[in-house]
């Protein structure tokens, strides 16, 4: 069993490899370079040499591939082109915001969704399956700013619930933090809840309709028992699969998010990057979420190996 | 005897109908809204009147006549990126299937790397480089998304090469190109049908993202994404012109969906949940 | 007379659309009586034996009639009430265990689960009670065997361990859903007998629902037989089996007893080869599939591959096509060597040889009408015009006994028997020498099967076509082969006349197939454990 994991976790670092090569060629393999789009219209041959030497273009580009990929895994993102600073140092406390954010929105929605999917399953056909599905159906539908839009109008300007803004500074307390981001934090929730809720749903149900859940059901064992004992413990795996899944879009749904509440993330600073052309913070930020993306993929791949019982019980196997 | 359980549910004739109205409001707009889409009417963020049904924007132009226009984009641009990631992923799907172990794992391992990266941040990496004109908005969403597509075209197609009708035809001795459009294609588009549903929704709300954030759609082209960014403000002051443009992009996926899940819900078996106690 | 424990009275289930599966259905079960439940697919076998336990699957409703248990009716009790019968009174073993076992439990987990649950036994006594039961099902290493997981035992054994698992809380009633059909023959007998001495053992009453008569007819007291969800007879098994009175047992029953019988021309003496294979191997996953495998077929000859399955029978008729590779040996057909790649043989060394599948519902592209997938070789081996290949694809399908217009039809909406057909025209589109036939009928209901394999000898008297037939059903053996071959793990172990290999000498495996197979006696199953215990001694 070990080994089983052993190679998800050097597949996980394998595809992070790629990742990072994919990162580096798409801005290579596009006509015009970084002094072509930051000069813009007004580039002449000559001002875009005297870039090129200066941001050391000129070399070819294995050689800058690996110098930026070695930076970056000590943490040295480079030099942002417009303000001249450190991207590590402005990145790292907006990483923590968005971590901070997407924790609070998978510490509700996790739970949530995977308790109402699972409800919604053994329910199947019922009123309050049904319900869930429309609701969910409605909620992934629906575009994040919408739900966004909606809640600052009502629940901040027309009614002072909560603050419109969400800007958060380092000296606040948790408690007002915790408060001042409620809104985004919900907004995220609702949209990852009804994703995950579908799916989980769906995961459930596929077990619900082996043989095996039959039988159980012969055996005179109370709904409440075939679910719990012999549904669930073969569910685990897809679940974890589903909240992996859905926690990585929830890191994707926090750069919409970040920007309807003007929140200070890595979201927001990478759009800044984009509309600003700056090619750098544009990587650094890729980087980090395409690796979160990675990670809990892995994460997700090894948690399935060890609910398994089949590869569980690899390593002793007959 | 008509079989009832293909019969639409009251909730897909109700996404139909949303899908359909949207589509004859995007074909007619011009006939339809009541002043011109880049037309400046009024004052900015005037509230909703008479005249002007759903108030103006930030530069005074009449929201509902942009709502309209802007439908004529927004549907446009899904769909044809949509259209184009079917054939790209159902091209290179069935060419991982039937072409062999070589070309099958050049293609799944790049698919797995691009899948690695979140299509939006991969998107915004390219459109941060090339600048987003129509053409290349609608062909990196349409390389992105057709990974989607190839993967499930690629697995669609596996569980067919191996059927056995599609063994008779190699022991015929027949050629590829007979293998992939007799045999396979016409049995792997059906349950394709409902992920075109899906996939559109996706690249729907993906166009409107990139736009909210400024990197999709550009002015003065109307459309929704973009009308929510440009009136993102006016919510501050208490003001909903940002949701309409919001309200037309969810009832018009909420449309699809609906459809979408009517068609998924006539494949799907009942399960042990629902059987009698 | 002692009382009946179950009862069921006019008994109807419906499917949520409407579709009658069993109506009028009535049966009544004593105190360790078995009652056989026989039937084509389709006929509410199933149905019935879940029925018996108040249960309907997903889809389908009980609409009508009484099931009672006891004397007490379980349509009128609780759901806890219903559920504290189920398993305690009557248990149930289905066809597949793998299937039916948790795979993220131990089969022991699993076994002691009921009596504790339904408060019988403590775990320790379910425990100890359930070791008994492996004991007395054979199980190896009883005393461990629970503690594995159902994917780490064989397929007979795990068949074994669910029925303790029903044994565990010592019901009244067992109802058994073909309990052996998924398991090839020799293991067949095996469990056949656990279970028959269970039964005896604890007096308990049984439904047995099974499509062999010669299976049920070693277990039941009585058999019931039944068709599209109606009882058509019902009877003593000794009745049924030798004097049933209405048609459709009779055509079962006629049908059933003609393969244990040998009624095949005797082969021709001359022998021209047709298809002739040389010591070949062939290798799948770096597992020797066929081993040094020499066999020939002649010229309007059908040769018969029997064997159970991983016996490397349908990977010998892959390696002769072209589709396994073949590291080494020869194949020559019509005299000409065969190259081992499907890719690397003549269009015409192809039209020779086609090919039948076990499926037909699998072996036809559902998107294509039934005119173009037999017309298809028509065209592309002989190039004929679009017209002519109509009024050949007429004719085809007049030959397999089908009307000609079904030609503009999709092959979706036909029976598997339709289906076979429509495979047996597409292979004759081409006008080959042989046709490979794999398992042609095991898909197919008895009687559909039975006019398969007339089709097949009537095609070979009028056309002279020659088959290799590959099949795991001895009965399909006596009727059509004239030479056969027996396989056992990749290798020939014997080979004859059909004739010579049905009578002795045996060799023993081919002796151990023959008497594994039921016969269509009630006594059958006890005189060969006594003629294997005399063997023993």
């Amino acid at each position: 069993m070990l080994r089983i994991i052993a190679v998800r976790v050097v597949l996980g670092l394998l595809t992070l490899l790629g990742v990072s090569i994919l990162i580096f060629a798409a801005t290579e393999i596009l006509p015009g370079d970084v002094c072509t789009a930051i000069q813009g219209q007004g580039a002449t041959p000559d001002t875009l040499r005297v870039c090129r030497i200066e941001l050391g273009l000129d070399r070819p580009s294995y050689v800058r591939y690996t110098e930026w990929f070695f930076n970056a895994l000590h943490g040295d993102f480079g030099l942002s082109l417009t303000n001249k600073r450190d991207i590590l140092k402005s990145i790292s406390p907006k990483f923590v915001n968005t971590l901070f954010l997407a924790g609070y929105a998978a510490l509700i929605a996790v739970p949530l969704a995977v308790g109402l999917g699972i409800l919604a399953a053994i329910n199947e056909g019922k009123w309050i399956d049904k319900v869930a599905n429309i609701v969910s159906l409605a909620a992934i539908s629906v575009p994040e700013f919408f739900i966004g839009y909606l809640f600052i109008l009502f629940l901040a300007v027309r009614n002072h619930w909560f603050p419109s803004l969400s800007t958060v500074f380092s000296d606040m307390s948790f408690g007002e933090r915790v408060y001042v981001t409620a809104l985004p934090a919900v907004t995220l929730t609702l949209l990852v809840t009804a994703h995950m809720l579908r799916m989980t749903r769906s995961s459930v149900l596929a077990i619900m309709s082996q043989p095996y859940i039959e039988m159980a059901f012969l055996k005179g064992l109370a709904r409440a028992r075939v679910i719990m004992v012999h549904a669930l413990p073969n569910a685990a795996a897809p679940i974890i699969t589903v909240i992996a899944l859905n926690l990585a879009y929830l890191v994707v749904g926090v750069v919409v998010i970040e920007r309807v509440f003007t929140y200070p993330g890595v979201g927001a600073f990478m759009i800044d990057g984009v509309s600003k052309r700056d090619l750098p913070v544009v990587q650094a930020g890729g980087l980090v979420f395409a690796g979160a993306f990675v990670l809990l993929n892995t994460v997700a791949d090894v948690l399935g190996v060890l609910v398994n019982p089949r590869l569980r019980r690899a390593k002793t196997g007959t | 005897m008509i079989n009832r359980r293909y019969w639409p549910t009251v909730t897909a004739w109700i996404g139909a109908a949303i899908v359909a109205a949207f589509i004859v409001i995007a074909i007619f707009a011009p006939w339809i809204a009541p002043f011109g889409e880049s037309q400046s009417v009024g004052e900015t963020w005037q509230p909703s009147t008479n005249t002007y049904w759903l108030g103006t924007d930030n530069i005074g132009r009449d929201i509902l006549s942009r709502v309209i226009y802007g439908a004529r984009t927004t549907i446009g641009v899904a769909l044809v990126t949509t259209v184009l990631s079917f054939m790209i992923g159902i091209t290179t799907g069935l060419l991982a299937a039937v072409g062999g172990p070589a070309i099958d794992q050049v293609l799944s391992r790049l698919v797995d790397v691009i899948l690695s990266i979140p299509l939006l941040i991969f998107a915004l990496i390219i459109l941060s480089m090339m600048g987003s004109s129509l053409i290349t908005l609608v062909l990196t969403i349409a390389v992105l998304d057709s990974t989607r597509v190839f993967r499930l075209a690629r697995s669609v197609a596996q569980n067919i090469v191996v059927l056995e009708y599609v063994e008779a035809a190699r022991l015929r001795g027949e050629g590829l190109p007979w293998i992939i459009f007799r045999e396979i294609l016409p049995n792997a588009l059906p349950p394709m049908i409902s992920e075109f549903g899906l996939r559109f929704c996706f690249n729907f709300l993906f166009v409107a993202g990139l736009s909210f954030l400024g990197l999709g759609i550009q002015p003065p082209l109307a459309d929704w994404g973009g009308m929510v960014r440009e009136n993102g403000g006016a919510v501050f002051g208490g003001k909903a012109a940002p949701l309409w443009p919001a309200l037309a992009i969810a009832l018009m996926t909420v449309g699809v969906n609906l459809v979408v899940d009517w068609i998924l819900s006539m494949n799907a078996r009942p399960s042990g949940a629902s059987a009698e106690m | 007379m002692a009382k009946a424990i179950l009862k069921i009275t006019n008994l109807r289930v419906e499917s949520i659309n409407g579709t009658v599966l069993v109506e009028n259905t009535s049966l009544e079960l004593k105190p360790g009586e078995v009652l056989g439940l026989i039937g084509e697919s389709g006929a509410g076998k199933s149905t019935i034996g879940l029925a018996s336990m108040f249960y309907a699957r997903a889809g389908c409703r009980i609409t009508g009639g009484t099931i009672e248990i006891d004397g007490q009716s379980i349509g009128d009790l609780s759901a806890d009430g219903r559920r504290d019968l189920r398993g305690k009174r009557i248990a149930y073993i289905a066809q597949s265990a793998a299937a039916s076992f948790n795979p993220a439990h131990t089969i022991l987990d699993q076994v002691c689960e009921m009596p504790v649950i339904h408060g019988l036994m403590t775990r320790a006594e379910a425990k100890a009670w359930a070791l008994e039961l492996f004991k007395a099902l054979d199980l190896p290493k009883p005393e461990t065997f629970g503690n594995r997981y159902p994917h780490e035992v064989s397929g007979g054994q795990l068949q074994r361990a669910m029925t303790a698992m029903a044994m565990s809380c010592k019901p009244a009633i067992l109802v058994f859903d073909e309990p052996t059909t998924a398991l090839d023959v020799t293991t067949q007998i095996e469990v056949l007998v656990l279970i028959k001495k269970l039964i005896r053992d604890f007096n308990t009453a049984a439904l047995y629902i099974t499509h062999d008569l010669a299976v049920v007819a070693q277990v039941a007291d009585r058999i019931m037989v039944l068709r599209h969800g109606k009882m058509m007879e019902l009877g003593d098994a000794k009745q049924i089996l030798t004097a049933p009175t209405t048609e459709y047992a009779r055509a079962l029953v006629t049908e059933r007893a003609a393969s244990d019988k040998l009624s095949v021309a005797v082969a021709p003496a001359k022998r021209q080869p047709l298809l002739d294979v040389q010591n070949a191997m062939g290798v799948y996953h770096k597992f020797v599939a066929v081993n040094n495998v020499s066999i020939s077929v002649a010229q309007g000859e059908t040769v018969a591959v029997v064997g159970e399955s991983g016996s490397g029978k349908s990977s010998l008729a892959r390696l002769i096509i072209g589709l396994l590779p073949r590291k080494a040996g020869t194949v020559t057909f019509g005299g000409r060597e065969l190259s081992p790649a499907l890719k690397q043989r003549s269009k015409d060394d192809l039209r020779r040889i086609q090919f039948i599948y076990q499926q037909p519902d699998v072996a036809l592209n559902p998107r294509q009408t039934i005119g173009n997938v037999i017309g298809r070789p028509i065209e592309f081996y002989f190039g004929t015009p679009r017209a002519e290949v109509k009024q050949r694809v007429a004719k085809l399908l007049t030959q397999v006994g089908l009307p000609e217009d079904y030609a503009k039809r999709l092959t979706t909406a036909l029976s598997g028997g339709q289906k076979q057909r429509i495979c047996i025209a597409r292979a004759l589109a081409a006008e080959p020498d042989l046709i490979i036939c794999d398992e042609p009928t095991s898909a197919l209901d008895q009687l559909v099967a039975e006019d398969i394999l007339k089709l097949l000898k009537k095609l070979q008297d009028d056309l002279g076509v020659s088959y290799l037939f590959i099949t795991h059903d001895l009965g399909i053996v006596r009727r059509i082969a004239h030479r056969t071959a027996v396989m056992l793990r990749g290798q020939i172990v014997a080979e004859g006349t059909t004739p010579q290999i049905f009578a002795p000498p045996y060799h023993p495996y081919t002796e151990r197939l023959i008497s594994s197979v039921p016969e269509m006696r009630v006594d059958w199953l006890d005189e060969v454990l006594a003629r294997r215990r005399r063997a023993q001694v």
